[in-house]
C-alpha cells in the first residue's frame, strides 16, 4: 500500500511554497486531480500522515511532483518545505480519488475555481489539457491574499496570454497590485457572474481550497445557475489563520 | 444542524485510508444517508479526521454516515449510518491516464 | 513501522517528565472532533442527571453557576498520544452534582450536545474525581475546547472527557459510548494503556 518516493528536485514557487518532485520506480499513473498520502515517520515511531495534491499532469513518467504550501502551525509543511533535501525518501499511498479528477476525454468547458493553495490539483488539470491537446474551454477563477502568494504565475501567464487556452482570472482577497481594477476583497455573485462560464453552457466546475472558500464558492456556483452534480468539490484543512 | 465553523474536510480526505477496505474508489460513490435520506457523492461528506478516529457526517443532516478506526493491526468499520453505497464496477480502481 | 523521514520529529519534544507509556509532551492545545462544534446558547444550555426514564436533577446555566466551583490543576492524556501537563480548569465537581441524587446504578453515560457520548463506571464520577469544566486558563471555555460546559476525569484518556456536556445518564448495565463501541477501551486508563479493546 505504501510506496516509496526519492525526491529528486526542489523548486520554491513562493517564499511557504515549494514543489517537491519525487521518483517512485513503481508508479503506474494517475489522473489530473488526484493526490496522495504523504506519511513521515520519526525515529521513535511517532509518526504523521498528510494528503498533498499531485500538481504534475498525468505522464509516462514514474516522476510526479508535489507543490506544498507551508502552514504556521503545521507539522509536516514545514518539514516538507524547509527540512526535506535532494536524495530523501518519503512514503506515499496512492494515486487516490476518482471523482475530483479531469479526464482528458472530457470535451465539456471547465471552470476551475481555486482558493489559495487550492490551485495545485486544478494545475495539474490546466497541464493534462496542455500535455493531451485538448480542445476543451478552461477558465480559471484563482483568488489568492496577495501577489507573492501566486503559485506558478509564469506558466498561467504564458497559457494566458500566448496560448488562449486557459483564461485566467485573479481575484485578491487582501493586497492587490497598484491599479488593480478590484479592490482586494474575497470572491463574490458579481465575480463569478463576470468570470465564469455562463451556467447554460453546463461546465463542468472544480472548486478547491480550505472549507470556507469550498462552501462560499460553492453557494455562488449554484446561485449562479450551476447545478449540484456540476460541481465537484476538495476541501483543504484550515490555512491556520483564524479570522 | 449545519456546522457554523469549517472544521471539517471532506470524503477525499478520507479516501486513503478506505482504500484499506475499498478496492473501488470510494470518492465517486453515491451514499445515501440513513437519518436523512440525502443522497450524495462520497467526496462531498463531511470528514472529521483529527481525533481517535475518522468519522464521515451527512452534508446535510450532519448525522454520521461512517466511523473508521485503525486499533493496531485492525481497522474497525462502522457504516450503519448510510443505507447504501453505490459504486461504479466500470471503473474498478482509479485509473491511471496514459494518453500523454 | 514506515522508514524513518530524516531529521523528522513532529511536532512533540522529548522530556524527563512522567508520562503514561507511549505518549509524547505539547505545549499547545490540539483540537480533536468527531464532529461540527455545537453553538449552544447559555439561555438554552441545560444539564441533566436522568436514569433513562425519570430526570433526577436539573440545572439551567444560572443554577448550574451558582454551585459552588473548585480550580483544579490537571494533566490531560489524549489517546492520539499527546499529553499536556498542568492546565488550569474552574468547574463543578460531580460530587456535588450528584450528592442528594439516590441510585443503585453502577455505570454513567455522559452525553453531550451532537451526538457524542462516552461510557464509565459512576465509581471513577466521584470521590474527586471528575468535573464539569466551564473555565480554562482563567477564561470563558471556548467552544471548540468544548464550550460552555466539559465534562473532565483526568485520571481517564481524554476522549471519556466529553466535550459540549449535557448530562449523564444512570445504568444499572454498561453501554458503550462513541469510541467505545468502535474499538476503543471500555475503561481507558492511561497508565496501564487502555487504548483499545482487548488491552489489559
Amino acid at each position: 500500500m505504501w510506496r516509496v518516493g526519492t525526491v529528486v528536485a526542489l523548486h520554491d514557487e513562493t517564499a511557504t511554497a515549494r514543489t517537491i518532485t519525487l521518483k517512485v520506480s513503481d508508479w503506474t499513473g494517475h489522473l489530473a486531480g488526484q493526490h496522495v498520502d504523504v506519511r513521515l515517520t520519526a525515529s521513535d515511531g511517532y509518526s504523521a500522515v498528510r494528503s498533498y495534491s499531485i500538481a504534475s499532469a498525468p505522464n509516462s513518467e514514474t516522476r510526479i511532483e508535489l507543490t506544498v504550501e507551508r502552514l504556521r502551525d503545521g507539522e509536516v509543511s514545514p518539514y516538507l518545505t524547509q527540512e526535506l533535501a535532494v536524495g530523501d525518501r518519503l512514503e506515499l499511498r496512492g494515486p487516490i480519488g476518482g471523482w475530483f479528477v479531469w479526464r482528458t476525454q472530457q470535451t465539456e468547458p471547465i471552470q476551475l475555481v481555486a482558493g489559495g493553495s487550492g490551485i495545485v490539483p486544478l494545475m495539474a488539470m490546466i497541464r493534462s489539457r496542455v500535455s493531451a491537446c485538448s480542445a476543451a474551454s478552461f477558465r480559471l477563477l484563482y483568488s489568492v491574499r496577495e501577489p507573492g502568494a501566486v503559485l506558478y504565475r509564469d506558466e498561467l501567464e504564458a497559457l494566458s496570454d500566448h496560448d488562449h487556452s486557459v483564461s485566467v482570472t485573479y481575484a485578491y482577497t487582501r493586497v492587490a497590485p497598484k491599479d488593480w481594477p478590484r479592490p482586494p476583497g474575497r470572491i463574490d455573485a458579481a465575480l463569478i457572474a463576470n468570470t465564469t462560464w455562463p451556467s447554460n453552457l453546463a461546465p463542468t466546475c472544480y472548486v478547491c481550497g480550505p472549507t470556507s472558500f469550498v462552501e462560499t464558492a460553492t453557494g455562488l456556483l449554484n446561485a449562479s445557475g450551476n447545478s449540484s452534480d456540476k460541481i465537484r468539490t476538495e476541501r483543504f484543512g484550515s490555512t491556520g489563520d483564524r479570522q | 444542524m449545519s456546522s457554523h465553523t469549517y472544521d471539517y474536510l471532506d470524503g477525499n480526505a478520507a479516501a486513503g485510508e478506505l482504500s484499506k477496505i475499498f478496492a473501488m474508489d470510494v470518492t465517486a460513490a453515491k451514499g445515501q444517508c440513513a437519518h436523512c435520506g440525502a443522497t450524495k457523492r462520497f467526496a462531498e461528506a463531511h470528514l472529521y479526521m483529527l481525533g481517535p478516529g475518522v468519522v464521515a457526517r451527512c452534508a446535510v443532516c450532519e448525522h454520521v454516515l461512517l466511523r473508521l478506526v485503525n486499533v493496531r493491526q485492525r481497522v474497525f468499520l462502522d457504516v450503519r449510518g448510510m443505507t447504501y453505497l453505490s459504486l461504479d464496477a466500470a471503473q474498478l480502481e482509479a485509473s491511471s491516464d496514459l494518453d500523454a | 513501522m514506515g522508514i524513518i523521514s530524516r531529521g523528522f520529529s513532529g511536532r512533540h519534544g522529548a522530556t524527563d517528565l512522567k508520562l503514561p507509556p507511549g505518549q509524547h509532551l505539547t505545549t499547545d492545545f490540539p483540537v480533536l472532533s468527531a464532529g461540527p462544534t455545537p453553538h449552544v446558547s447559555l439561555d438554552r444550555w441545560e444539564f441533566r442527571i436522568d436514569d433513562g426514564t425519570d430526570v433526577l436533577r436539573r440545572w439551567d446555566w444560572k443554577s448550574f453557576r451558582e454551585l459552588p466551583t473548585e480550580n483544579i490543576t490537571i494533566d490531560l492524556h489524549c489517546v492520539t498520544r499527546w499529553s499536556k501537563l498542568g492546565t488550569s480548569w474552574e468547574g463543578v465537581s460531580l460530587d456535588t452534582m450528584l450528592a442528594d441524587v439516590k441510585t443503585d446504578a453502577s455505570y454513567a453515560l455522559v452525553r453531550s450536545y451532537g451526538d457524542y457520548t462516552t461510557n464509565l463506571p459512576l465509581n471513577d464520577l466521584m470521590n474527586k474525581q471528575a468535573w464539569i469544566a466551564f473555565q480554562f486558563d482563567g477564561k470563558d471555555l471556548a467552544p471548540e475546547h468544548g464550550g460552555p460546559a466539559r465534562f473532565l476525569v483526568p485520571h481517564l484518556y481524554l476522549w471519556k472527557s466529553a466535550k459540549w456536556v449535557r448530562g449523564i445518564t444512570l445504568m444499572h448495565h454498561d453501554r458503550p459510548g462513541f469510541w467505545e463501541s468502535l474499538g476503543y477501551h471500555n475503561c481507558g486508563d492511561p497508565w496501564r494503556e487502555q487504548r483499545y479493546s482487548g488491552d489489559e
